[in-house]
């Protein structure tokens, strides 16, 4: 990763150490620091709905990541992340209400109930990839879909559970500015787990995995290894980001976990770029933010004369799937590395601005 | 034991599993000589029975006119579709192909759910009598049609391929994409008319379920139900799709069945093809009839 972007000119690096690092630049480093330092201000400045998509960004942020992992560092591909998702909001909310665990245990502990049940799907996968495996894990959404419609003691059937809201030394998160903290901290915290493996020997491993299967297999790398463990990661992560959502939401139902949920997590990451940290956090940025875009259009447009045609008003939520949909293949026809190609490409073209070619 | 009821369940299966057969032909044509998976597969069939929907409705034309229409449409459709967005993305790895197709399908869902609303609507009434009987078994004419024309598609599949010029060009792309290319066969023509035909087709079997069940966005599901079948047979064997498809009807039918006397868990008519994908995938790789992959380094 460090190696793909322009260094200024003079930084040679001398060790592995060196080139290993999570921030190429310190200039990175600072401004990385900085914008966490200056998020932290965030509730102070910005209203209250701004905040309640910054803790969207947050949690569909970690599930994303989780997703990127898989598909993007590893080559493999889920259908099915959206149910895990959901699994982990179920797993945390059944946790903390029928076995009284406190909240800030069962947030993690689902995110390793997650874990299972995704290895559990990804055990196929060991041995299938592409297109097999990509329907494999349709078949899990599905099951695991129907499998939160059908168990009352775990999900509450249809009429859902309720989640009750993190509690730490008898201080309770449960309003948007308080869980914002929370969030964020899980955000930085699991971006910065997400680094890191990808600069230790199995985030390696990954990539070799992705790249040239059979290369990697002869080099000493253990598919089978790699790809359940690939599977149990990104499911940890959608496990972490579902738990997170149930406790901030405080009440978890069946319907909101459909195959559109994984799409959408699989539209973030390409949107963002495959294969990049800063990426996925860019395309969930972009996917919050294009719904709240197009209503702010379609207001606008009810100001107008022509505005007021009662099939745009009408068929918004229909406007922003369509939308969704555009975005996917517009990205993959016409970007496909995604943004965080792009914002590479516009810094060199500034850093280089008079001589470039 | 019911038997009356499980006789019935099974035929509904068969003429069932034979549209699925056809749904999973034209997923396994496009797949074969373009190597593109249509997660779209199911918008085929929304559209079609919309577009048919539309044109005896508003049009007020007859049956069998509008029918035609609405194929001469979707054959188009499944041309111009090809050439705008998938035709970029030959030679993109195979997760971005698959994104492309989801991209489309949710767009065309969303797209045909803003026009036609949600609510099903039926098809004018066209055969005067709505089932007849045939050896104590009761059977809808509209099923009747449909595995008439299930068996007309399969054969002309079967014609099409073995005694035409251009099922023999079709055949070569899939066989090999650059030694057809050097023999003069236009591949790019070939992508075009396997997508043409892959939509059509479907569109026949959307505007037959629609007729039965009512046209409604449920129909897409069809598309995604289509993978057990295909899987099962192996994604690359055009009768491995046809015996997919039968075999995944009938389980449902039959799972179904056992859970309504029996287990009482509910819901398996949809689930239960999806857990035998699983199985299937846990123990055959490639399907009943698929080529298995063999790399060379």
């Amino acid at each position: 990763m460090s190696s793909l972007t322009m260094r200024p000119c003079g930084d040679f690096r001398t060790s592995y150490k060196q080139d290993n690092t999570i921030f190429e630049t310190k200039t990175i480093r600072w401004v990385a620091i900085l914008s966490i330092i200056a998020l932290c201000f965030a509730p102070l400045i910005v209203d209250g709905y701004f905040i309640t998509l910054l803790i969207q960004i947050s949690y569909l942020g970690i599930a994303a990541l989780g997703l990127n992992i898989l598909v993007g560092y590893t080559g493999q591909i889920s259908l099915g992340h959206g149910a895990f998702f959901g699994f982990g909001a179920f797993a945390s909310a059944w946790l903390s209400t029928s076995l009284q665990i406190p909240v800030f245990l069962s947030i993690p502990l689902a995110g390793f109930f997650t874990m299972g049940v995704g290895m559990m799907f990804g055990m196929p996968a060991a041995r299938i990839k592409g297109l097999y495996l990509a329907i494999a894990t349709l078949a899990a959404q599905f099951i695991i879909e129907d499998f939160f419609a059908r168990a009352d003691w775990f999900s509450g059937g249809s009429a859902g559970s309720m989640a009750e809201p993190l509690t730490l030394f008898g201080f309770a998160f449960d309003t948007d500015q308080s869980f914002y903290y929370v969030a964020l901290f899980a955000l930085v915290f699991m971006f910065i787990w997400g680094c890191n493996l990808m600069r230790s020997r199995d985030g390696r491993a990954f990539i070799a995995v992705r790249d040239h299967y059979l290369s990697a297999e002869i080099m000493g790398v253990s598919l089978n290894k790699y790809r359940l463990l690939s599977f149990g990661i990104s499911s940890f992560y959608a496990g972490i980001g579902g738990a997170l959502y149930a406790h901030y939401l405080g009440y978890v139902s069946a319907e909101g976990f459909t195959i559109f949920m994984s799409i959408q997590f699989l539209a973030m990451i390409i949107i963002g770029g495959l294969g990049s940290i800063k990426g996925t956090l860019m395309g969930v940025i972009f996917m919050v933010f294009l719904p709240e875009a197009l209503e702010g259009i379609v207001g606008i447009m009810k100001m107008t004369d022509w505005g007021n045609i009662p099939m745009v008003v009408d068929g918004l939520a229909y406007i922003k799937e369509m939308a969704i949909g555009l975005v996917i293949i517009g990205f993959l026809i016409f970007e496909p590395e995604g943004l965080s190609h792009r914002w590479t490409q516009i810094k060199n073209y500034w850093k280089f601005y008079p001589f470039a070619y | 034991m019911n038997f009356e009821l499980l006789t019935q369940l099974i035929v509904n299966g068969l003429i069932v599993g034979l549209l699925y057969g056809v749904i999973g032909m034209c997923f396994v044509l496009v797949y074969k000589s373009t190597q593109i998976v249509n997660f779209a597969q199911g918008e085929f069939l929304l559209i079609g029975a919309w577009v048919c929907w539309a044109s005896l409705i508003y049009l007020e034309l007859p049956f069998f006119v509008g029918f035609l229409l609405s194929l001469c449409f979707m054959a188009a459709f499944g041309v111009l579709l090809q050439m705008v967005v998938l035709r970029p993305m030959i030679g993109e790895p195979i997760i971005s192909v698959i994104m492309v197709t989801i991209g489309l399908s949710i767009f065309f869902q969303a797209l045909m759910k803003w026009i036609f609303g949600i609510s099903p609507q039926s098809y004018p009434q066209v055969f005067e009598n709505q089932s007849i009987n045939i050896f104590g078994l009761n059977i809808e004419m509209a099923y009747l049609m449909s595995t008439v024309i299930a068996l007309v598609i399969m054969l002309a599949f079967y014609f099409f391929f073995k005694h035409s010029k251009h099922g023999l060009a079709m055949r070569a792309t899939a066989f090999d994409q650059q030694v057809a290319q050097s023999l003069g066969i236009s591949v790019k023509q070939v992508f075009a008319m396997s997508w043409g035909i892959a939509a059509t087709v479907s569109a026949t079997a959307g505007v037959v379920i629609g007729m039965v069940n009512g046209v409604s966005d449920s129909l897409s599901i069809m598309g995604i139900k289509v993978f057990p079948a295909v899987i099962l047979g192996g994604l690359d064997s055009i009768v491995g799709a046809i015996v997919g498809g039968i075999t995944i009807g009938i389980l449902e039918n039959v799972a179904e069945f056992f859970d309504s006397q029996y287990l009482h868990v509910g819901n398996m008519y949809d689930i239960a093809p999806f857990y035998v994908l699983l199985i299937i995938l846990w123990f055959k790789p490639y399907g009943l009839f698929g080529t298995k992959d063999i790399e060379r380094i």
